[in-house]
């Protein structure tokens, strides 16, 4: 054990510093749930791509640095701490990009990879209908192969990004007498295809952040097929979790989170001592989040040195969504009657962007798979209760 | 940055654990409540025989010459099966104290320490009360700013009978012919340091008394039927434990954390051990409370082993500084003004 990062780590850690610091936008971007947001994100990408900082992780041939692990947490402290954009195409480059490298063909990956690094093609992803929530194996939407096309007729919902994106991947059923898990495929459609319908949904804020998309007889050639006819759901499920996890919810966030709760607790300590559970829930947030951290390094140098990932990642998804939504609930309370004041209120001053966290934090323990569900997996896979 | 254990460190946490697991039962622990001590000679020496009594103690003195580090994954073992002799606080307490006091004392000590011959016990003004006073060869007292060393013979004790009754628990009174090992500047700095080894000791062993709950817990609800199925079908028992599994991951490299620190003598050390005391011990006293309640009434009885485990965890959570203590340490660091925190500030 060595908790020291090496001279190479701490040359990375410079390096990544300085070009964000002479990059990173000096004003927030807006809302990339906004049509002018999501532009200006898109451009954000495409900004990050060509200082080959759009996806380290990624093989040198794609644009990427051929990271590890240590080197990805590192990206993402020094990615967070500068308060950089958001990831718009954060569907693709960390879900889809790392399934189409393990499963694509080399035309897939040539034509698909690259423009998903630039952010010219934005990704959504297509899982839920409006019956296939947590239970996704209940997946209706139909593909049918006719000749070198499938057919796909149905809906899907709750995509997140769809408004605006370009592309989307999701299951469809492939074999219309199948059940459950069998006879699904993995297909990935140009959301531009005629006979789709978005219909934009708007979320707690009030923006368009996921949307409802209609299937009346899109085609959609073979060639966008991801993996084999049927085996959509391994496809969709082979990509470690954690890995995956990882990528979408690295500590850093959550650290910034505390950070700044911490500060914004001891910048109204008169008022926010007036309650005495405040404090102890800041000091609390403060060691979850550096729990986080710490098991974060501890499971990526495990699988650095080649370790296996076991069931026990799936605690993950739950800790850091209780986590978020317990700072954000203790922002709340410190904050007090402006807590309910959105930014731009005359009368709101110092609230900062806290009311949107709140409202996001609330989806945490829902999307990804909700916590009960992982509580399920956790019971049954790792602790081995009976089903 | 290389946060694993080692391949022997990690073969070693094997041995001793299948070691525990066939020794240390809890009949054998059971029966341990009905002797004077609770304490078992044939026991001391076979955790000698394997080296662990002077795993800290240095080779010169027949020690393996390790550090806490290389303990704190053994420490959990000795959670897990509820160890009733005082091999942690003799590993990670006791010995590396008489290693910083050193000269005549050390050079006396240490080799029956490693040997298995004598046991030394740590009393900290910290604790109300001193852990297994009765089976000190020799004891290391502090009182005000001074620690004092004493035989059995220059002390009175005090039982105090523990909700564990593998807890030995003593008040210990100095009578004339102890002397002073260590005063003033030295000897604060070596309460401190002794203090946080102590409480790193408890968070380890609640990591694997939490374990050993959850074990106990999972095997009873999967064959305990109700409505005509395992109990641990249902749901809502899933989620108890699930719950706990949940807490107690993420206090694991907390704990190896402090460890590392501790033994690399960071200055970051009395921080981090309160961080893995913390979620270490809230995590088993949710492993305790979840326990009981899918074992239904079988949890609330005498004969069910539960209790073993979970009084220990009740016990240890308040000992070596409670949740009020090591808050208010980590109050002071990440309130002061001068905070480093966030993205980045683990490490440093
Ligand atoms: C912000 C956000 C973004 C999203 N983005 C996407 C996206 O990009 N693409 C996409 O495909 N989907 C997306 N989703 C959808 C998400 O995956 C689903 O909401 C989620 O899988 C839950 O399904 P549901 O909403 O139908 O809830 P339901 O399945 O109806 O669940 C409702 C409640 O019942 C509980 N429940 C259900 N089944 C069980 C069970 N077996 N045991 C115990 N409790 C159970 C749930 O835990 C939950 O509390 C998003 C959701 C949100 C909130």
């Amino acid at each position: 054990m060595d908790l020291a990062f090496t001279e190479q780590q701490q040359a990375f850690r410079e390096e990544v510093r300085s070009w964000l610091a002479g990059n990173v936008p000096p004003e927030p971007l807006q809302s990339f749930d906004t049509e002018e947001g999501f532009i200006q994100h898109r451009a954000w990408e495409a900004t990050l791509n060509k200082g080959r900082w759009g996806m380290v992780t990624w093989p040198q041939v794609l644009g990427g640095r051929g990271c590890d692990l240590i080197e990805w947490l590192i990206f993402e402290e020094e990615y967070y701490k500068i308060r950089a954009p958001l990831r718009v195409n954060q569907n693709g480059i960390f879900l889809l990009g790392p399934t189409l490298m393990e499963y694509g063909t080399e035309e897939q990956k040539a034509r698909i990879l690259p423009k998903m690094a630039n952010g010219e093609e934005v990704w959504a992803q297509a899982w839920s209908e409006p019956n296939a929530g947590s239970d996704m194996a209940a997946i209706r939407t139909t593909a049918t192969l006719e000749g070198d096309k499938y057919i796909i007729n149905g809906q899907k919902t709750w995509s997140t990004r769809a408004v605006w994106a370009d592309w989307c991947f999701g299951m469809f059923r492939t074999d219309p007498e199948s059940e459950r898990h069998r006879g699904l495929t993995f297909i990935l459609v140009p959301l531009n295809s005629p006979g789709i319908t978005v219909r934009p949904i708007p979320q707690l804020d009030g923006l368009p952040g996921f949307a409802e998309i209609f299937f009346d007889n899109v085609e959609v050639g073979v060639e966008n097929r991801l993996g084999d006819e049927g085996a959509g759901w391994s496809v969709a499920m082979a990509t470690a979790g954690f890995e995956r996890g990882l990528m979408l919810r690295s500590p850093a966030r959550f650290q910034e989170t505390a950070r700044r709760l911490v500060e914004l607790y001891s910048a109204n300590r008169m008022s926010a001592d007036c309650d005495p559970a405040v404090k102890d829930a800041v000091l609390g947030a403060y060691l979850d989040a550096e729990s986080y951290c710490l098991a974060t390094y501890q499971t990526a140098c495990r699988l650095n040195k080649g370790g296996k990932i076991g069931a026990e990642s799936s605690t993950n998804k739950i800790f850091w969504s209780e986590l978020d939504q317990n700072m954000h609930a203790t922002a709340m309370s410190i904050l007090g009657a402006r807590a309910e004041l959105l930014p731009h209120a005359p009368d709101a001053h110092g609230v900062g962007a806290w009311l949107d966290g709140w409202l996001f934090s609330q989806s945490g323990p829902i999307y990804a798979g909700t916590n009960e569900v992982q509580r399920n997996i956790i019971a049954e896979r790792m602790l081995g209760m009976p089903r | 940055m290389d946060f694993t254990f080692s391949e022997d460190q990690l073969l070693f946490q094997e041995s001793v654990r299948d070691f525990l697991i066939n020794e240390v039962t809890a009949e054998r622990i059971r029966a341990s409540w009905e002797t004077d001590s609770g304490r078992e000679d044939a026991l001391w020496n076979q955790l000698a025989e394997l080296g662990l009594t002077g795993m800290t103690v240095p080779e010169v003195y027949g020690g393996l010459g390790m550090t806490v580090l290389d303990f704190v994954l053994l420490a959990q073992e000795c959670g897990y099966v509820g160890l009733p002799e005082p091999l942690v606080h003799t590993v990670m307490v006791a010995v590396p104290l008489l290693n910083d006091i050193g000269g005549e004392l050390g050079e006396q000590w240490l080799p029956k320490v490693a040997s298995g011959e004598a046991k030394v016990i740590v009393g900290l003004e910290q604790n109300l009360l001193v852990e297994d006073a009765h089976v000190a060869d020799l004891l290391l007292i502090q009182q005000g700013h001074k620690l004092y060393a004493a035989t059995p013979d220059q002390v009175s004790l005090r039982y105090n009978e523990s909700v564990d009754p593998s807890r030995k628990l003593f008040t210990v009174e100095l009578l004339t012919g102890a002397t002073v090992v260590a005063s003033g500047e030295q000897a604060a700095t070596l309460i401190a340091s002794t203090f946080n080894r102590g409480a790193l000791g408890c968070a380890a062993q609640v990591l694997g008394l939490a374990q050993r709950m959850i074990d106990l817990s999972v095997q009873y609800t999967s064959e305990r039927r109700q409505f005509g199925k395992p109990i641990g079908s249902f749901q809502a028992v899933k989620h108890h434990m699930a719950n706990v599994a949940v807490r107690l991951e993420y206090a694991k490299a907390p704990t190896h954390r402090a460890a590392y620190a501790v033994a690399m003598g960071q200055e970051v050390a009395a921080h981090a051990v309160s961080h893995a005391k913390l979620v270490a011990c809230e995590a088993a006293n949710l492993a305790a409370k979840n326990s009981v309640q899918v074992h239904g009434a079988m949890g609330y009885t005498w004969e069910v082993d539960l209790h073993i485990f979970m009084k220990k965890a009740w016990a240890l959570a308040n000992t070596w500084g409670d949740a009020g203590f090591h808050k208010r340490r980590i109050g002071e660091r990440i309130f002061s003004t001068d905070a480093v925190l966030g993205a980045g500030a683990t490490f440093v």
